[in-house]
C-alpha cells in the first residue's frame, strides 16, 4: 500500500466516507460559545455551565420512535471487570474522540464509526484505583486533546495523529493517586484533580499550561497548617490533614463573567471512621469556587461536614441564571451523593435551598447558613443510613434544560447501607477506609453475571425532574434496577438516559413519559451526548463495552 | 464475630485440609486479621462473600491466576497488570493472612450465623438422613427436582453456622434468590416458581414445572415474593447428633470439582 502521512490518510478516509474534516482549531472562544455550534460537543458536559444539553432539535418527541442504530464501536473485548465505559465522547467537526477503559484514546469518523487512529499508552502496574479502571473523557483545545490517566499522567495528544505532544507524570500512582475525570479547559489552561479518596491522598485542583504541561497553579483541597480551614482538622497530633482525602474526580464548571471555576470535592480519609480526623474536615465533600487565573479560593460550601458515609461531592456543578424569589440571580444547582439537592448563589456561595430527592435519614434539615443537621454517625454496632454508600446519585452527570427550566437527576431511590466503625491505620499506598459498609445494591455491577432478584424494599432507580424555582418534583421515571447513567436533554424537550438493566431510552422532558427505548445489552455507565453531521442529528451512548450511535431512520 | 471465630477454631482442620493448594499454615489470629484486611481492602470490589467479580469466587478457591498460597500472596501484593486487580502495599505476612482468610471465609464469614458449632457430624449418616427427608425437594449433583435450591455446592457457599440455622429456621436464612415468587397474569393465570431476573419491563422465572419463562410486565397483574420458606423447620424432628450429621453431609457438598 502506498505510504502516506497519517494526517493525509485520515483526511482521505474522511473524504471517502463523505465527511470533510475541518482544519479549524478549537479555540477557547469556540468552547465559550458552544451553543452556537450545536453540531459539535466540545467539552465533557457540552458547555462550560455543566448542562449536558444539546440545542439540536431534529430528533423530537414526535419522531423519536424512528431512531435506529447507525453504528457501534466495540472496545477490546471482553473488557476487564471494573473497566466500565464511562467516557462521554467529544465531537469536533465530524470527528469523534473518546476513551476506552482504562486509557485508550480513539478518533472516529462520527458518521460511520470508522477509526482514524488509536493511542494506547502503557499504564504503570503500580496504578491502583478503588472503584474501577475508568476514564470519563477528554478535553480539547486547539489541535490538542488532553487525558488524565489512572497512573497519574496528564497527556496531551495531537488530535490529528494521536501522537503525544507532551506527557507529564503529575502524581504518584503507588500512593493511590489517579486521574479518571475529563479535564476542563479554561482559557489557555487544562484543569484536573486526582481520584484516590480511598487511599489517604491529599486532593487538589491544578491548572496546567495547555501548550507545555507546565503547572501554573494548584489549590490543595486539604489546607495545611497556617492556611484557612486547617482548623477544621482537630486531631491532637495535627497530622490527619496529610491523609485527609478530598479527591477531585468529576469535571468542574466555569463562569466566564465571574472568572470562577467550580469543583466538587470527595470524601475525607478514612472514609468510614471519622475518629482519626475530628472536625468538619474542610474542604472535603464541598464545592469550591476558584479564580480561574490563580487558583485562589473565592468561596466554599461544605455539603457534608465530618462525613463518615463516603458522600463524595464529586458531581458536575450546574450553573444557571434564573430568577430566585423574584430577583435575577446567578445560581448553582447541585444534586449531591448525600441525598439532598441544592440551590446555591454562585457569586457568593450562599446556601439558598436544600431538599431531599430520595429517602434521607442522616440529616433532618439545615440551619440558616445551610449546615446540615446531622443526626447519625458511624458506630461499632452498625448504623443504618439512607441513602446507601454509593449515594442517592454519584458522578453520573445530571442535566439542565433552559427550555423546561428543570433539573434532571439520575437517582438511586430509597437505598440504604449499614456502617460499622472499625479500626483503621494509614499505610502509604494501601486503602485507608475502615470497614466496607453493607449495601442494598452492589456499588459496582460487574461486567457480566448479576441477575436482579432484589425485592422492591431494597430500593430502585429513577430519573427525576425538579423545578429549582419551586423545589417541586415534576416527575419521576422509575426503573427496577438502579442507574449509573448520566442524563442528556435536548432543545426538542427530550431526555436521554439508561441504567444497569441495559436499556437506553428517551423520555418526554416535560412529563417523564417514555417515548422510545433500545436494548443495549450492557449497563449504561456514562452520559449520552448529541451532535450533527451534514444536518443529521446523532445521539451517542456508551453501554457495556460498546459505543452505540443512533439517528432517525432515513 | 466472637461466635464465628469459635467456629473457625473447630473446623479449620476440616476445611483447609482439603485445600490441596494450601502451602502455608495459619493460626486463628491470622484468619481473623486477614478477615479484617479483606473487609477494608478487598470487599469493595470482590464483595463480602468474594464472589462479585465474574469468574472469581475467592471463598470457593476459584481464582483467575494461581492456586497456591504463594501465587495468591504474589497476586495480592503486585496485582495483575493490565487488569482491574491493583497492587497492594501489604507485607508478606499480611498478604498471607488475607489468603488464610480466603481459605476459610465460607466458614468464618463475619456477621452471619449465631450458633456455636458443636462440631461436624458424620457425613455418611447425614446423607442417609438427607435422602430420607430432603431429596424430594432439593437437587444434588444433577439429580432431583429444581423447585428448591440446588445443594451441590452448599458446603462452599454457606458458612457452617448458617447450614445449621437453615435446618432449624429456614425462613430466617433464606437467600434472596431462593424466595418463592408468584405472578398473576392479566388473563388470570397464577404462576409460581423462582425469580431468576427482572427489569423494568420484564420478568424471567423458573416455574414450578421447570419451565423457563420470560414475561413482559404488561401481561402481569400482580407479582411478589413470599417471605416464608416452603421448607419445614427440622427443630424437634432431629436430635442434636442427627443435626450435626446433616450439617456434616451438607458441608461435604463442594461441587463437581472440589
Amino acid at each position: 500500500m502506498l505510504r502516506v502521512p497519517k494526517v493525509l490518510a485520515s483526511l482521505l478516509i474522511a473524504l471517502a466516507f463523505g465527511t470533510l474534516v475541518s482544519a479549524q482549531q478549537v479555540t477557547f472562544d469556540r468552547i465559550l460559545r458552544a451553543d452556537q455550534e450545536p453540531q459539535n460537543w466540545l467539552t465533557y458536559s457540552g458547555n462550560l455551565a455543566g448542562w449536558r444539553y444539546s440545542p439540536l432539535t431534529q430528533i423530537a418527541p414526535g419522531n423519536v420512535r424512528n431512531l435506529e442504530l447507525q453504528w457501534a464501536f466495540q472496545t477490546r473485548a471482553p473488557a476487564e471487570a471494573n473497566e466500565k465505559f464511562e467516557a462521554t465522547p467529544l465531537v469536533v467537526d465530524g470527528v469523534m474522540y473518546t476513551v476506552l477503559a482504562p486509557n485508550h484514546v480513539v478518533a472516529l469518523d462520527a458518521a460511520t464509526g470508522r477509526m482514524f487512529w488509536l493511542y494506547s499508552p502503557v499504564i504503570s502496574p503500580l496504578a491502583r484505583v478503588c472503584c474501577g479502571r475508568v476514564n470519563r473523557g477528554l478535553a480539547i483545545l486547539g489541535d490538542t486533546l488532553f487525558m488524565g490517566t489512572i497512573d497519574g499522567h496528564l497527556i496531551a495528544l495531537d488530535a490529528k495523529t494521536g501522537k503525544p505532544v507532551w506527557d507529564k507524570a503529575v502524581v504518584d500512582p503507588a500512593l493511590g493517586y489517579s486521574f479518571t475525570l475529563a479535564p476542563l479547559i479554561v482559557k489557555d489552561k487544562v484543569i484536573v484533580g486526582p481520584a484516590g479518596g480511598e487511599y489517604g491522598i491529599r486532593g487538589f485542583v491544578a491548572a496546567f499550561e495547555a501548550a507545555t504541561g507546565r503547572e501554573v497553579w494548584r489549590f490543595n483541597t486539604i489546607p495545611e497548617p497556617g492556611q484557612p480551614g486547617h482548623e477544621t482538622w482537630e486531631d491532637p497530633a495535627r497530622a490527619a490533614w496529610k491523609t485527609g482525602g478530598g479527591p477531585v474526580w468529576v469535571t468542574g464548571s466555569y463562569d466566564p463573567q465571574l472568572n470562577l471555576t467550580y469543583w466538587g470535592t470527595g470524601n475525607p480519609g478514612p472514609d468510614w471512621n471519622g475518629d482519626p480526623r475530628p472536625g468538619d474536615n474542610l474542604y472535603t465533600d464541598s464545592v469550591i469556587a476558584l479564580d480561574a487565573d490563580t487558583g485562589q479560593l473565592e468561596w466554599h460550601y461544605q455539603f457534608t461536614p465530618h462525613d463518615e458515609f463516603d458522600f463524595d461531592s464529586t458531581q458536575v456543578p450546574v450553573l444557571v441564571d434564573m430568577p430566585w424569589q423574584g430577583q435575577p440571580r446567578k445560581l448553582m444547582l447541585w444534586a449531591n451523593r448525600n441525598g439532598f439537592w441544592y440551590v446555591l448563589d454562585r457569586e457568593s456561595g450562599e446556601f439558598l435551598q436544600g431538599k431531599p430527592f430520595t429517602k434521607v435519614n442522616w440529616a433532618n434539615g439545615f440551619d440558616a447558613k445551610g449546615r446540615p443537621n446531622k443526626v447519625l454517625a458511624s458506630t461499632a454496632e452498625g448504623t443504618l443510613v439512607y441513602p446507601n454508600n454509593q449515594g442517592a446519585t454519584n458522578w453520573y452527570p445530571p442535566s439542565y434544560s433552559p427550555r423546561t427550566g428543570l433539573f434532571y437527576i439520575p437517582s438511586w431511590m430509597d437505598t440504604f447501607s449499614t456502617y460499622f466503625k472499625a479500626p483503621v491505620e494509614y499505610v502509604p499506598g494501601r486503602q485507608y477506609v475502615g470497614r466496607f459498609p453493607t449495601m442494598s445494591f452492589p456499588a459496582i455491577r460487574p461486567a457480566v453475571g448479576n441477575l436482579n432478584q432484589r425485592p422492591p424494599e431494597d430500593g430502585y432507580g429513577a430519573i427525576q425532574a425538579f423545578d429549582p424555582k419551586t423545589g417541586e418534583r415534576k416527575w419521576e421515571f422509575k426503573m427496577v434496577d438502579v442507574t449509573d447513567s448520566g442524563v442528556l436533554t435536548t432543545a426538542s424537550d427530550l431526555v436521554f438516559a439508561g441504567g444497569r438493566e441495559g436499556y437506553f431510552f428517551a423520555l418526554d422532558a416535560r412529563t417523564g413519559e417514555q417515548l422510545w427505548r433500545a436494548t443495549v445489552g450492557g449497563q449504561v455507565s456514562a452520559g449520552a451526548m448529541s451532535y450533527a453531521i451534514n444536518g443529521r442529528q446523532y445521539v451517542a451512548i456508551a453501554a457495556g463495552s460498546v459505543l452505540f450511535v443512533y439517528a432517525l431512520r432515513q | 464475630m466472637r461466635a464465628s471465630i469459635c467456629v473457625s477454631v473447630v473446623v479449620i482442620s476440616a476445611v483447609t485440609a482439603t485445600a490441596s493448594a494450601q502451602d502455608h499454615s495459619y493460626t486463628p489470629a491470622d484468619i481473623e486479621n486477614g478477615g479484617r484486611l479483606y473487609q477494608t481492602t478487598c470487599s469493595g470490589c470482590h464483595g463480602p462473600a468474594g464472589d462479585e467479580i465474574p469468574g472469581v469466587a475467592l471463598g470457593r478457591g476459584v481464582f483467575k491466576r494461581g492456586t497456591s498460597d504463594t501465587d495468591l500472596i504474589a497476586v495480592i501484593k503486585t496485582g495483575i497488570p493490565g487488569t482491574a486487580m491493583p497492587p497492594h502495599a501489604f507485607s508478606d505476612q499480611e498478604a498471607a493472612q488475607i489468603v488464610a482468610y480466603l481459605r476459610n471465609m465460607t466458614v468464618v464469614r463475619t456477621g452471619i450465623g449465631t450458633t456455636v458449632m458443636r462440631g461436624l457430624g458424620d457425613p455418611a449418616r447425614g446423607r442417609a438422613l438427607f435422602e430420607g427427608k430432603g431429596v424430594t425437594c432439593h437437587r444434588v449433583y444433577g439429580r432431583g427436582p429444581r423447585t428448591a435450591p440446588d445443594l451441590t455446592e452448599v458446603g462452599l457457599t454457606r458458612p457452617l453456622p448458617e447450614l445449621r440455622d437453615a435446618l432449624l429456621d429456614p425462613s430466617a436464612t433464606m437467600r434472596p434468590a431462593n424466595r418463592p415468587f408468584r405472578v398473576v397474569t392479566t388473563d388470570g393465570r397464577t404462576i409460581a416458581g423462582r425469580l431468576l431476573n427482572q427489569d423494568t419491563y420484564s420478568i424471567q422465572m423458573l416455574d414450578s414445572s421447570d419451565r423457563l419463562l420470560s414475561l413482559p410486565k404488561r401481561t402481569v397483574r400482580e407479582q411478589g415474593f413470599a417471605s416464608a420458606s416452603p421448607m419445614p423447620s427440622y427443630k424437634g424432628t432431629f436430635t442434636d447428633q442427627e443435626l450435626d450429621d446433616l450439617v456434616g453431609f451438607l458441608a461435604s457438598l463442594k461441587g463437581f470439582n472440589p
